[in-house]
């Protein structure tokens, strides 16, 4: 019955723990972690390996823990200052310092969702979906709401040497500078290549990019 | 004929669906344009085909021992259907388990019927086409017969509440390529991905308007989905790996949503997207 729907559930009566006296008074105490542990080991039996998506997508690093242990608390300034800071430390620049690429390539990855999910062929590129959290180009009016518009982006902030370099980290490393922000960490996590990431900081910070028109 | 009224009634729901969610120059929010064609199409769910199906089904002696869903205990009694699904899941003493709707039909399959699991989950989802699944007949059947029963999941039972506390916690679990948990999507209110409007899950009102409205007829799908369809597929978005069907995971998830929906009218199958 092991490897079967209805042997897998773990025999209910092993789990039962005193869960009831659970305290959601605290406001900056992380969930339970004996329910968090439990949770984490429940899913990794409840989860296979489909395609792309091994079951090492649900080893959380250290920064996927605390978000998730602290969602829906308040976050301790101590603890996002530690997540911003060794995420920080993981922003790499490219060798030859060149940040801003093509944008009308910037702008095709910003509008495909494609990569990483277990139906998706690995061997394309990915996209970055900026589009689905993100208004950019006026032009696309099916835009989502979860983050800020970037709409003008590079001309109201300014083009500069130091905005470019801040939305390269930015892009690479959400987490740098918004501890358990939504957004993906596109270079940290491999999701886009170097090149792309290049490509996505020209639709943001070349004055040519209709982003910025 | 079924099929072909089934296209038909699809065809002319998404062709609806467009014009009204579209049409209106994005004037109005995804949920208005949506709202507007539920209205239009008034009582024509194609979900009924699926409800009637699935009543078929639960009432024929079914599977190598010819035995039907009146010996099959939801948790009010062998064949009780009225109000079944707005109490579950809910803990089941004869396998030792928390069950949702299709890991108990599966049960009930196995223990009663004689099937093979193996047998009796070759299609847990259908295609909207030839390939149909007996979950999702089932599955709209079921839920059908507690439509205007408040949710009642029964929480204070020691194995259901400590799935539903598991549950809260996988809500919020970050992992996977993109760091992304149930939370990043639905934990805020009032957001939308592209034009689609975000229920904010985290809240007892949102949680209550979506979980009371699954099974769905999916317009776009041309098919009923079950609720273990919509956790299966969010993960797939969620870029996890395979959410498998009727595991402790899928039950704790489905025991937190719908806890947190108690109180509220159920109101399903309804018709989506």
């Amino acid at each position: 019955m092991r490897n079967t729907i209805l042997g897998r559930g773990i025999a209910a009566g092993a789990m039962v723990m005193v869960v009831g006296g659970l305290l959601y008074g605290c406001a900056t105490a992380p969930a339970d972690p004996e329910v968090s542990a439990r949770a984490t080991a429940m899913m990794k039996a409840s989860f296979k390996a489909h395609g792309q998506a091994k079951l090492d997508r649900l080893d959380q690093d250290e920064t996927q823990r605390l978000c998730s242990d602290y969602a829906g608390r308040a976050l301790p300034a101590s603890v996002a200052e530690k997540i911003q800071q060794e995420n920080l430390a993981t922003v790499r620049y490219p060798a030859d310092g060149k940040l801003v690429g093509d944008w009308k390539s910037g702008e095709k990855i910003a509008q495909s969702g494609q990569g990483f999910q277990y139906n998706d062929d690995p061997k394309k590129p990915a996209g970055a979906n900026c589009y689905a959290c993100h208004q950019l180009s006026p032009k696309e009016l099916s835009y989502g709401t979860m983050g800020p518009s970037l709409y003008r982006f590079g001309k109201l902030r300014g083009f500069t040497d130091d905005n470019r370099k801040y939305v390269w980290a930015k892009v690479y490393n959400a987490e740098a500078f918004s501890a358990c922000s939504n957004m993906p960490r596109f270079g940290h996590q491999h999701i886009l290549t170097e090149q792309q990431m290049r490509d996505v900081v020209a639709l943001l910070m070349d004055p040519a990019s209709p982003v910025n028109q | 004929m079924p099929s072909t009224m089934r296209r038909r009634l699809a065809a002319l729901a998404s062709a609806s669906a467009l014009a009204l969610v579209f049409g209106g120059a994005f004037a109005q929010s995804t949920e208005e344009g949506i709202a507007q064609y539920r209205e239009a199409l008034q009582d024509g769910n194609p979900a009924e085909l699926w409800e009637a199906r699935g009543e078929e089904m639960w009432k024929k002696p079914r599977g190598p021992k010819q035995v039907s869903f009146a010996a099959c205990d939801l948790g009010l009694g062998p064949g009780v259907v009225k109000g079944a699904y707005a109490q579950m899941p809910r803990y089941f003493p004869d396998a030792n388990r928390v069950m949702d709707l299709e890991t108990r039909l599966l049960w009930c399959m196995v223990h009663q019927q004689g099937y093979t699991e193996a047998d009796a989950t070759k299609i847990k989802f259908g295609d909207g086409g030839s390939k149909r699944s007996d979950y999702e007949a089932l599955g709209a059947y079921v839920a059908s017969q507690s439509r205007g029963v408040k949710m009642n999941v029964p929480l204070d039972e020691p194995h259901v509440r400590d799935m539903f506390h598991l549950g809260e916690r996988m809500f919020f679990f970050r992992g996977g390529t993109h760091d992304f948990a149930c939370a990043t999507c639905h934990g805020d209110d009032g957001k939308r991905i592209r034009l689609q409007d975000l229920p904010n899950l985290s809240k007892v009102e949102g949680a209550r308007k979506a979980y009371t409205t699954w099974p769905a007829y999916r317009v776009s799908q041309g098919e009923v989905r079950t609720f273990q369809w919509r956790l299966n597929d969010c993960f797939r978005q969620q870029r996890f790996p395979e959410l498998e069907f009727g595991s402790d995971a899928s039950i704790a998830l489905t025991a937190y949503l719908a806890g947190r929906a108690n109180g509220a009218e159920y109101n399903g199958p309804a018709i989506k997207r």
